[in-house]
Formats: structure tokens, C-alpha cells, sequence
């Protein structure tokens, strides 16, 4: 069910199935508990996507975009099923994505600089050379950052000195720092405002096509999810399943004026469509 | 310092000069002997007076209230570590723990006696066992409330269970260490002296006990003064720790609007 097979994005050709694959789910299912305690998260989904994509995972909430999301940094493993990332099987092995939350936890006893640079402390090569190099290249590192986002001079404050918005995109950074292939991002806009959100979309934008990791979004946000991906995936109301998965080729930089021209409200509606049908057959299955 | 800061101050200042000066004229007023109520002034003369012989008894119980004080950290942060991190060990360990804290302390000393026999032991252990029951509830508390968003932004990386455990718990359980020593100091210095005045031949406690037995209330109301004065000292010195080590946890108002 794809809106328009085979379309230009970004302005390159990009074959079907074709590159590496950075996320591979084949048949890769969910269930938490045993017996009769046992609910089922994800049924069997596969999914692949191509190195450096943005995919937006859409859906009526609680249908599991999370768990994919989970799946594919490992903190979950499938039940069933096999999840490959980066060529590899996720297992025990850790795989160094960088995650962002809604909730952006900064550590409220550091500054937003050292904050950022803690994914540094953890992750090799960079771990090795922290202690040396924290004061100097890493704290450059750090503040290139900040500045890319809009935060140029913030690193030295705490966390409780910055608004929503900001810790935000200082969250951002620190998931990117450490220069992760693969972005896993959950709802990272939801509590912020309209027109924050929206500057933050642009600013997200922006680090991935300087960067390219591989992004992994979920959202609830129809707009944003258009903004941003260049791939939408829909699902399906819990136990969740892929209903839909469509290229997004506008052009980039994408710009909060394109969110009102007709193709887009066009796709967006067309994604509303799907979700509320899922939600409809949702609730006539409880009922 | 802000002027109603200071009122405050000057306020609480004056209260315990009026309780001095009241307690005086009480005295003064009603006639009333030394034996059963001396009055503040015969108080601190005596205090003066018998310092030098007070002294080693200062020196005793603060040497050994610290000593089971930092037993008790020892061994309540790493209960706490241990109970903190495992939900299991937290749930396990809990009801055995409530046991042991129930137990009123005083009851615990004629054992102790019994063990080590009387003297400075008792009194530090009864300080251990009196103070290490807040600072392990603490620490598992901190440990046990950090945000699991940011654990498994972490665990994404591939951090161990040490990695977030020495950048992310143990840092973030510092505010509620801190809280927990101002707290479990008072408690041991409770204990030290419970302890002296039951079974040991030195400290203040035993000072008091000495005195009491003598009829010379002017000295057990000194002795009394200055652990008052050594409770509050020990207190206050725990605090500016605390405020230094964990001022990021007293947030200031000074938000930068965007």
C-alpha cells in the first residue's frame, strides 16, 4: 500500500530494498507475561529500514510503537521473531543508539554541557579518552552541538535554568553526541507547545541531514510525522501490526508552510483515515 | 540575606532568650530549691566551673557518637545500595528491617553490656544500630526513584548496571544522604549517651547519671546543656555539608525565561 511506489526522496533514487539495511524485524513479535496474564504488544511485524531513513511510526496510542522502538535498542527482545540492527541480531551486545524521550531528564547536578557529554563516559572509543579530553575536544564536541540546535552559550547552566523547549533540544544533543547510526526517538515534541514543536521540528530536520544517522520516531503527531519522516509507517491498535507504509518525497528543507499546502494536508489526512479505522476496529474487538 | 530572613532570626534568637530569662524568674519567683529546678545562671556558673572536669567526658562521647556514626553510614549505604538497586532485595529485606528499627534502642543496650561488656563498645554499638536504619531507608529510596527513561537511555548505550549506577544513582541519592546524616547524627549522639547512662563509667551520660545519684542537679542540668549544645553543633555542621554538596537539589527561582 505505498502512496506513490519507487519515489525520489531527498532528490536521490532510492530503490526499493535496496542499500543496507540499518533495522531489520522479521516477524518480530511482543508479548509481556506468560499464561493467562499474557498480553500481546506487537504481532508478528516486519519491518526493514535503509540506512540513513527517517521512519515516523504513527498510531492510535498504545499500539505498540514504542515496543518497536524498544525492540530495536534492545531493551526488549522479541518473543518471537528476529530483530537485526546494524547486521547484527540485537542481543545482549550493546548497541549504542542514541534515544530521546518526552521526559528530557537532564541530570539536574550537572550543567547542560556536561549533561550532553555523558553518553561519552559510557560509550567506547570515547570512554577511554574522557577524562582527557572532557575539558577540551569532547567539550568542543559538546557545544558544536548546542550551537547547531540554538543554544549557543547554554552549556554552563543547569538544567533548571532552560525551559521546556530548550532541555529538549539539549536532549537532542546528547542523544546525538556520541554520533549514533541509529536515532530511536519517542514522542520527544509531545509536552512542548505548538510553535515550539515546530521550531524543534525544523531544528531536528537539520541535525539529520548534517548527520544522517538512521531515525526511528514515534509520534502522535500526524504534521510532524509528515515534517519530518521520509517514510510513515501506520499501525494498528494493540496487539500491533504495520497497516500502511508510505514515502514522503517533499522536498528538503521542509518548512512549516509546506504543512498547509494541499499534498500535504492530503497525506495527512489520508493517515488519519488509517488510524481511526484503527482505532474503530479497536474498539468494536473490545466491544 | 534578605531583611525578613534576618527578622526570622532575630525572632528565633529572642524566643530562646525569653525561655532563659522566664525560666529565671520562674525560679526567682517561686522560691524554688536547686535540687529540683536550678536556675539557668547556677547553671552555666557551674558550667563553668566544672568544665575541666567535663571535658574528657565531651571528648568521650563525641569520640564515640562519631564512631558509631560512621559505622552507621557504612553499613546503611551499603544496605541501601544493595536493597536500592534490586526490587527483589528491596521487598525482601523490608519487613526484617521495620523489625529491627521497631526495637526500641534502650532495650538493646543491657544485650550489648551483656556481649561486650560496659563501656565505650555498647555506646558505639547502640549508636550504630540507632542511626544506620535512616540513612539505608534513604539511599534506597534515591537509588530506587531514578527516572527509568533515563536508565534506559542509558542501557541503550550499552552502560552496565555500575556505569549507571556511579553517574546516575548514587549521585542522585546524595540530596537524600545528606537529609539522612543531619538526621541519623542526632540519633547516634541519642544512642551514645543512652548508652553511657545506662552501662559505662565515662561520657556525659554516665556524668549525668553520677550527678544525679550526688544531688547535684546544677551538673546534670549543665551536662544537659551541653549536649543540647553539641546535638545542635553536630547538626548544624551536617547541614552546611549538605548545603554545599547538594545545592543543586534547593533549586533557586532564577529561571531564565525564553
Amino acid at each position: 500500500m505505498r502512496m506513490q511506489p519507487n519515489v525520489q526522496f531527498d532528490g536521490q533514487p532510492v530503490p526499493e530494498g535496496s542499500g543496507p539495511a540499518a533495522i531489520e524485524l522479521s516477524e518480530a513479535s511482543v508479548t509481556f507475561g506468560r499464561g493467562d496474564r499474557a498480553v500481546p504488544a506487537l504481532s508478528k511485524t516486519s519491518l526493514r529500514i535503509a540506512d540513513g531513513e527517517f521512519v515516523a511510526l504513527v498510531g492510535p496510542s498504545g499500539c505498540g510503537k514504542s515496543t518497536i522502538l524498544r525492540l530495536v535498542s534492545g531493551l526488549v527482545q522479541p518473543t518471537g521473531g528476529v530483530v537485526i540492527v546494524g547486521g547484527r541480531e540485537v542481543a545482549a551486545q550493546a548497541l549504542r543508539v542514541g534515544m530521546a524521550f518526552q521526559n528530557p531528564t537532564m541530570l539536574p547536578w550537572m550543567t547542560i554541557e556536561r549533561n550532553i557529554m555523558l553518553p561519552l563516559k559510557i560509550v567506547e572509543p570515547f570512554r577511554s579518552d574522557f577524562r582527557r579530553l572532557r575539558k577540551t575536544e569532547f567539550r568542543d564536541k559538546a557545544n558544536a552541538l548546542l550551537e547547531q540546535v540554538g543554544l549557543k552559550g547554554f552549556g554552563s547552566r543547569f538544567p533548571w535554568q532552560l525551559s521546556g523547549g530548550m532541555l529538549q533540544r539539549a536532549n537532542l544533543c546528547r542523544a546525538l553526541i556520541h554520533e549514533p547510526r541509529l536515532l530511536l526517538l519517542d514522542e520527544p515534541f509531545g509536552a512542548l507547545d505548538q510553535f515550539t514543536r515546530e521550531e524543534l521540528w525544523a531544528i531536528l530536520q537539520d541535525l539529520w541531514m548534517t548527520h544522517k544517522p538512521t531515525v526511528l520516531l514515534v509520534t502522535h503527531d500526524l504534521r510532524e510525522a509528515g515534517f519530518l519522516a521520509s517514510r510513515i509507517c501506520v499501525m494498528s491498535a494493540r496487539p500491533g501490526r504495520i497497516l500502511d507504509d508510505s514515502r514522503v518525497d517533499f522536498a528538503r528543507p521542509r518548512t512549516v508552510a509546506m504543512t498547509f499546502e494541499p499534498d500535504f494536508v492530503a497525506l495527512n489526512q489520508k493517515l488519519r483515515a488509517f488510524i481511526e479505522d484503527a482505532r474503530g476496529a479497536a474498539e468494536q474487538g473490545a466491544g | 540575606m534578605s531583611g525578613i530572613d534576618i527578622r526570622q532570626k532575630a525572632w528565633s534568637a529572642g524566643l530562646i532568650v525569653l525561655f532563659f530569662v522566664g525560666w529565671e524568674l520562674f525560679c526567682l519567683a517561686t522560691g524554688m530549691s536547686d535540687l529540683v529546678l536550678p536556675r539557668p545562671s547556677q547553671v552555666f556558673v557551674t558550667l563553668y566551673q566544672r568544665f575541666p572536669v567535663l571535658w574528657p567526658h565531651i571528648v568521650q562521647t563525641l569520640a564515640t557518637t562519631m564512631f558509631g556514626f560512621v559505622l552507621g553510614v557504612a553499613l546503611g549505604v551499603a544496605l541501601g545500595a544493595i536493597i536500592g538497586v534490586s526490587k527483589t532485595a528491596y521487598d525482601t529485606c523490608y519487613p526484617l528491617l521495620i523489625g529491627f528499627s521497631s526495637i526500641p534502642k534502650v532495650a538493646v543496650v543491657p544485650i550489648f553490656v551483656l556481649w561486650f561488656g560496659s563501656g565505650t563498645v555498647p555506646a558505639v554499638l547502640t549508636a550504630l544500630s540507632i542511626c544506620f536504619f535512616p540513612i539505608v531507608v534513604n539511599i534506597a529510596t534515591g537509588l530506587a526513584t531514578t527516572e527509568p527513561e533515563l536508565e534506559d537511555v542509558l542501557k541503550a548505550l550499552g552502560a552496565s548496571k555500575f556505569d549507571i549506577l556511579w553517574n546516575v544513582g548514587l549521585p542522585r541519592t546524595m540530596p537524600f544522604f545528606f537529609a539522612s546524616l543531619k538526621v541519623a547524627i542526632s540519633y547516634a549522639f541519642v544512642g551514645a549517651v543512652l548508652s553511657e547512662t545506662v552501662a559505662s563509667n565515662r561520657g556525659l551520660g554516665n556524668v549525668m547519671m553520677t550527678a544525679s545519684s550526688n544531688f547535684n542537679v546544677p551538673l546534670v542540668f549543665a551536662s544537659l546543656f551541653v549536649l543540647a549544645a553539641l546535638g545542635v553543633a553536630l547538626y548544624v555542621v551536617f547541614s552546611l555539608i549538605e548545603g554545599r554538596v547538594t545545592g543543586w537539589a534547593t533549586r533557586k527561582n532564577d529561571v531564565i525565561a525564553t
